[in-house]
């Protein structure tokens, strides 16, 4: 009895270590993103990285704005492209496909969302990029990054959205059969509205992705330090930046990079949190 | 009566028409997964023997196989999962079995995980960069690469074992307190083979996040392509081997799409036997025995 009473003590404090140590991870990451920009944060102010006239790190030069901008309109345009596909795969599954093709379908994105980036990022570069050259050179652009981040987005979107329409109570579509609304009247005007939450949480859990993306962007955008005018223009995003040039960075460069990523980290965890308490809301 | 027939007519046009563009994004969505696949066989296939599994890469990967590799990646995820499983099952023993679920420690820690989770992998990279390699002094190295991964699969292994222990039946617990069972006894020796599925489910799920990953190990294990003489050496894993073939070795085609090939098929495998053992759970709740 007494030898039970303390394996059990033990075991608690072995699984309480475990946990302290696992939430640790995360104050650990904060702490030394932190320390390492410390010294540029100190005698640089927040809105050089905005005004300064160029990205030049080694003639101390920070403007962060071309990579912000390369960083929003990938993202947004994956957006664009992804909502409406992710949101069609998600209403096929449910209400258009037999229950074979839609396990089948199903599966297919699950496979999707299973393909690592650098795949993507290959495939873009040797796929997507030499047919878009064909459209416009150079090829490497804006656009190729935009459909390859659609790619990776899709299924979170895909999956969410239909986790979301699948709870929609029973109730609600039998009473909209009942008053004669069918196939899109009733999709439209109940079981959309009724899963809105889910939906929104999952369109922002995909725009965190896309912010956050690293390696199949800076394989196929051109990563050229830009204003993007046209869709074939080649672009940074903020990660790619922070991918290409951690390498050689010293000093204030490599902080500014920190900064970088500080700054990338803050605005998907805002994003992330977002969609995490949309998606509390949608199901209590 | 005509304007009615009129409403009608234009209604069923309407769903047609819906159901044609949900159709076609159907279409793409599967006509784009096909086409990476068999872009992905028909540009590798021809490449790969039992040789390019053993041997070395020659002359910056261009010729010869991906031996090391291989080894390399394996002992990059072998040192991630010797670090996070115990503190991810640990993690998820003590939030589904001995706190309640209200309370503040649980909460801490679900929230800091559920924070972790959404922390991109470049970020992940810069931290293993700052904390592993220059703070620890490991070096560009596996082991900094395995630890680096071991930070970034706590997540995901945690929430699916969390999950699992929570869908063991509470009449297991109650039978084995009336058995006067210790709470070790009960723990090891009824929730966790009951939760087995699901531990097994969460810890391939991120195996496959683990091969798959790229961006946190460029500046933690570096790109040494050498075969590994020990965990303190510099290892290019697999994910990472392709993305130099690709961007930096000119004429590296051949060999980067079979790299990707096999990763692919490493990862689809993967996927779907993690797929098969939760939808067996699904079912065994469904329809208990």
């Amino acid at each position: 009895m007494f030898r039970s009473v303390f394996t059990d003590t033990l075991l608690r404090w072995v699984l309480q270590a475990g946990a302290v140590v696992s939430a640790l991870v995360m104050a650990m990451i904060m702490l030394f993103l932190l320390s390492e920009s410390w010294p540029v944060l100190q005698h640089l102010s927040l809105a050089q990285f905005l005004t300064d006239s160029s990205w030049h790190p080694l003639e101390g030069s920070y403007n962060l704005t071309p990579m912000l901008s390369g960083t929003l309109y990938a993202s947004m345009g994956a957006l664009l492209l992804a909502v409406p596909l992710g949101i069609a795969s998600a209403i096929f599954i449910v209400y258009y496909a037999s229950p074979r093709s839609a396990l089948l379908y199903r599966r297919l994105i699950e496979l999707l969302a299973g393909i690592p980036s650098v795949v993507f990022g290959f495939w873009g570069l040797t796929t997507l990029v030499p047919l878009v050259n064909q459209l416009h050179p150079p090829g490497a652009s804006l656009l190729a990054g935009i459909l390859v981040l659609t790619l990776m987005i899709l299924p979170t979107i895909a999956l969410m959205t239909y986790a979301a329409l699948i709870a929609v109570p029973d109730e609600y579509i039998r009473s909209a059969a009942a008053l004669g609304l069918s196939g899109w009247s009733m999709i439209r005007g109940v079981a959309l509205p009724a899963a809105r939450t889910g939906i929104v949480a999952g369109i922002v859990l995909a725009a965190g992705r896309a912010l956050g993306e690293t390696m199949a962007v800076l394989m196929v955008a051109g990563n050229v330090v830009q204003h993007a005018d046209s869709l074939f223009d080649p672009i940074r995003t903020l990660a790619a930046n922070i991918a290409l040039e951690m390498a050689y960075a010293m000093g204030d460069h490599r902080a500014v990079l920190f900064v970088s990523g500080l700054m990338l980290m803050l605005l998907v965890m805002t994003l992330s949190g977002l969609a995490g308490w949309l998606g509390k809301k949608s199901y209590a | 009566m005509p304007e009615i027939t009129f409403v009608r007519s234009r209604s069923i046009l309407r769903d047609r028409l819906v159901q044609l563009l949900v159709y076609a994004a159907v279409l793409v969505v599967s006509g784009v997964f096909i086409w990476i696949l068999a872009d992905l066989v028909r540009g590798g296939v021809a490449h790969l023997s039992w040789n390019f599994f053993v041997d070395s890469p020659r002359d910056a990967g261009r010729a010869g196989g991906i031996g090391p590799i291989l080894v390399s990646t394996a002992l990059i995820l072998l040192v991630a999962l010797v670090v996070a499983l115990p503190l991810a099952w640990a993690t998820a023993v003590l939030l589904a079995e001995f706190v309640p679920a209200t309370s503040k420690f649980g909460t801490i820690v679900r929230y800091s995980l559920q924070v972790l989770a959404g922390v991109p992998s470049i970020v992940f990279g810069l931290f293993g960069n700052a904390f592993f390699s220059i703070y620890l002094g490991l070096g560009f190295s596996i082991l900094s690469g395995g630890l680096t991964l071991a930070c970034m699969l706590l997540p995901i292994l945690v929430s699916t074992a969390e999950a699992g222990l929570r869908a063991v039946p509470e009449n297991y617990r109650m039978s084995a307190a009336a058995l006067g069972m210790s709470r070790t006894a009960t723990l090891l020796h009824l929730l966790l083979p009951a939760a087995a599925p699901a531990l097994a489910a969460g810890l391939l799920l991120g195996i496959g996040r683990a091969v798959a990953e790229t961006a946190a190990l460029l500046f933690t294990s570096g790109y040494v392509e050498r075969m590994p003489g020990s965990l303190l050496d510099s290892g290019r894993a697999l994910a990472l081997h392709i993305f130099d073939l690709s961007m930096n070795v000119p004429g590296g085609d051949a060999p980067a799409y079979a790299s990707a090939l096999v990763l692919v098929v490493l990862l689809l495998a993967i996927n779907i036997v993690a797929m098969k053992l939760a939808y067996g759970l699904q079912r065994k709740r469904i329809m208990p025995a």
